[in-house]
């Protein structure tokens, strides 16, 4: 009988563990409710850290941890903990996923908060809020924007006697000061092309004229597109940049900061790293993307969204409003996070790393594309890797390739549509 | 990333050997064996087989991103027998396969020279051989990719010095697949060892002796003794080999980076499983695929056990 009872002892434990477990977190141990905090750029930690210090100073009653997940790991992790019930009350979420979370009813719509508390939503770029809208109803928040410019390192540079990148540069003064600053003997590239859709592949599509995404078509197999695809390709086949294989190893930043590669493109988010790394960071220098048939570059922005499974959404609200707010991008500017979107908070930014011209980041503004995306985006993206993979290890073949791309992502968004 | 089960051999002498226990009363002693079986029975049937059966009915239903999901019947199935990407991604897996497998002559020939007598520190080589394969896969993966490196590699270093061009082994198609084939030998080995060198061990000396009275050498001897007697154990070694191989995801989940752009040309059944499963909200397809490598891996194992009779012999 004692026996009896100690095995179902044994048995219960576990679950009964779980149960608390459970209800810890739910609970508001001594007096506060903790909400969790889902992001994924450790760049950025302390620099929340400072914002959330400042929420919690206001808010006594409620504190926010933060859960760092790393980026490659992120959107399956949530999806993983959204099914399962444990995903963090408040999380960063981008333009590729919206559509899908929001469809699938897992975010709790912010339109009836936004109007009751007199949210300044309508302070942050409308293209950006736009993107974090589904059907009518707005479902996140803008916290930053970024777009992508033209890093250069000033003393390969000046060794190679080339003038600075400018505001005036154009597709034709990239390929030559390539050419020029390309070094075998040193193993310095001119240019790094690597194969990334937001800061290499969609800037130069449209540059080129062309477009990702319009109408529900894939613009892959346009031409003006093939012909920003072949910018890249080009310099990778004249030796110009590394192939993407090598790129796989050492990504292009690390080559920039390492002086091995002259140009890059960036986003502006990892500003900050460049700015830590203390090899480039009194002759780094950044200018708007070069000019190619057009002006282009690519805007995107994270949004703070609330978990529709969330059991403390009053808190969760509390947070994101506060988010949304002039105070809380005023410190993350200053911090030197990122370009806060509210408006008219970006000189602190600017401010936070002055040996960087990061101005040039926000000039782009009013020629910004927004970055592209479907209901089922990833299905498409994750087509291209593979496909354009080849190519840009310097095996050519652009062309076919990118029609071939083209008409599956054809495929892929007639059957989301299905 | 690999089960240990005991060897067939060995469980079928087990159970020859106690023909006793079939002969005693039934009733309290029976009882208790089920008592002690039955939390692997439970394990088993919640861990595994009812897994199965929901994989199986979920291959015929299209799923929503968080759940939920509807019957549609055999259109998964038709997907994946249609999808290019399957076809590449089974011939990649059928190439780990073939090089896992070489993982066993290795292993053999290692073990017949750790048996021989009078030779000591064999407990040493033993673990120096077996720590690759008890080391985490993400580590072995790591290590690798920093070894295989393009532009700071050691292999490309040591290339060099022979004069040999410098490669990026694990982002280059025509060579990435065998870049990781080598490391599932590599890290695998160990286990194949240390399984053989207990089979060998169980061949009776008097065999050896005898043999050597006649004039056999070591190498007749290897080739007329020693493989004959093991082939019980090479037989239960290459099942598990083949269906270890043909599960083959975490070296490639950690040594091929998204933008690699040889990922098409290395990646596996299971790693495309994973990534329709949880990248890309295609769980009833994933499930359809998953099923058909369970498929196939129950044909190439009863191949396996049909060809038996040819080449195992049961001392």
């Amino acid at each position: 009988m004692r026996r009896r009872t100690l095995l179902y002892g044994a048995m219960a434990a576990p679950l009964l563990a779980a149960c608390s477990g459970q209800s810890d977190d739910g609970k508001q141990s001594g007096g506060r409710t903790t909400l969790s905090y889902g992001v994924w750029d450790v760049a950025q930690v302390p620099g929340l850290q400072k914002v959330i210090d400042a929420f919690e100073k206001e808010n006594p009653g409620i504190s926010v941890r933060m859960e760092l997940t790393p980026w490659s790991s992120y959107w399956t992790t949530l999806k993983t903990a959204m099914r399962g019930g444990t995903a963090p009350d408040v999380f960063w979420m981008n333009a590729v996923n919206l559509q899908l979370y929001a469809s699938s009813g897992v975010l709790e719509p912010l339109s009836g908060h936004i109007k009751s508390d007199a949210t300044p939503l309508d302070r942050h770029p409308e293209s950006l809020a736009k993107i974090y809208a589904y059907q009518g109803t707005q479902y996140g928040i803008p916290k930053d924007f970024d777009t992508i410019g033209l890093w250069y390192n000033k003393a390969l540079f000046d060794k190679a006697g080339i003038k600075y990148p400018d505001t005036t540069w154009t597709w034709d003064d990239v390929r030559d000061a390539a050419a020029e600053l390309t070094n075998p003997r040193e193993r310095v590239h001119g240019m790094a092309a690597e194969m990334d859709r937001q800061g290499q592949l969609y800037p130069a599509i449209h540059g080129a004229g062309g477009y990702v995404l319009k109408d529900g078509k894939s613009g892959f197999g346009d031409e003006r597109s093939i012909e920003g695809l072949r910018y890249w390709t080009d310099m990778i086949d004249r030796g110009w940049s590394p192939p993407q294989s090598a790129m796989v190893e050492s990504k292009a930043r690390n080559r920039f900061w390492s002086e091995k590669a002259a140009m890059v493109y960036e986003i502006s988010a990892f500003s900050g790293q460049y700015y830590a790394v203390p090899a480039i960071k009194d002759h780094a220098g950044v200018t708007v993307l070069p000019k190619g048939r057009e002006r282009a570059t690519i805007i995107h922005g994270l949004a703070n969204v609330i978990s529709a499974k969330s059991r403390k959404k009053a808190a969760a609200w509390e947070f994101v409003h506060f988010m949304a707010g002039r105070k809380a991008a005023e410190i993350q500017a200053s911090a030197g996070v990122t370009i806060s979107s509210y408006e008219g908070t970006q000189d602190a930014w600017f401010k936070s790393m002055p040996e960087f011209d990061l101005k040039r980041f926000v000039d782009m503004l009013e020629y910004a594309v927004p970055y592209p995306s479907s209901k089922n985006t990833a299905v498409w993206e994750n087509l291209q890797y593979p496909l354009l993979g080849s190519a840009f290890s310097g095996k050519g073949g652009i062309e076919s390739a990118a029609r071939t791309l083209g008409e599956q992502m054809d495929r892929a968004l007639k059957e989301e549509r299905a | 990333m690999m089960s240990v089960f005991p060897s067939t051999a060995a469980a079928k002498k087990a159970s020859r050997g106690s023909p006793s226990a079939a002969a005693a009363p039934k009733s309290r002693g029976q009882r208790a064996a089920y008592l002690f079986i039955a939390p692997l029975g439970i394990g088993f049937a919640v861990f595994y087989f009812w897994p199965l059966l929901q994989t199986f009915y979920y291959s015929f239903t299209e799923f929503g991103a968080f759940g939920g999901h509807t019957w549609i019947g055999t259109d998964n199935y038709v997907r994946v027998l249609k999808d290019v990407t399957v076809w590449q991604a089974l011939g990649n897996t059928l190439i780990y396969c073939v090089i896992g497998l070489l993982a066993l002559p290795l292993a053999i020939f290692v073990a017949a020279l750790l048996n021989r007598r009078g030779l000591r520190g064999v407990s040493v080589y033993r673990a120096l051989y077996f720590i690759p394969f008890v080391t985490l896969p993400v580590a072995v993966g790591l290590v690798w990719n920093w070894l295989y490196n393009g532009d700071y590699g050691l292999i490309n270093e040591v290339l060099e010095w022979f004069g040999a061009d410098r490669r990026y082994w694990v982002s280059d198609p025509s060579t990435a697949v065998y870049a990781i084939g080598t490391v599932m030998v590599w890290s695998t080995t160990g286990y194949y060892l240390i399984i053989f060198m207990a089979g060998i061990k169980g061949i009776p000396q008097d065999y050896y002796e005898a043999a050597e009275l006649d004039g056999a050498g070591p190498l007749r001897r290897f080739f007329t003794i020693t493989l004959p007697l093991l082939s019980p154990t090479i037989f239960f070694a290459s099942i598990i080999c083949m269906i270890n191989s043909l599960q083959t995801f975490d070296l490639i989940y950690i040594m091929m980076a998204e933008k690699n752009p040889a990922i098409g040309d290395t990646q596996s059944v299971v790693s495309l499983f994973y990534k329709w499963a949880f990248v890309e909200n295609a769980q009833g397809a994933a499930a359809a695929l998953a099923f058909l490598l369970m498929l196939i891996i129950a044909a190439l194992t009863l191949v396996q056990f049909r060809l038996q009779k040819r080449w195992v012999h049961y001392a």
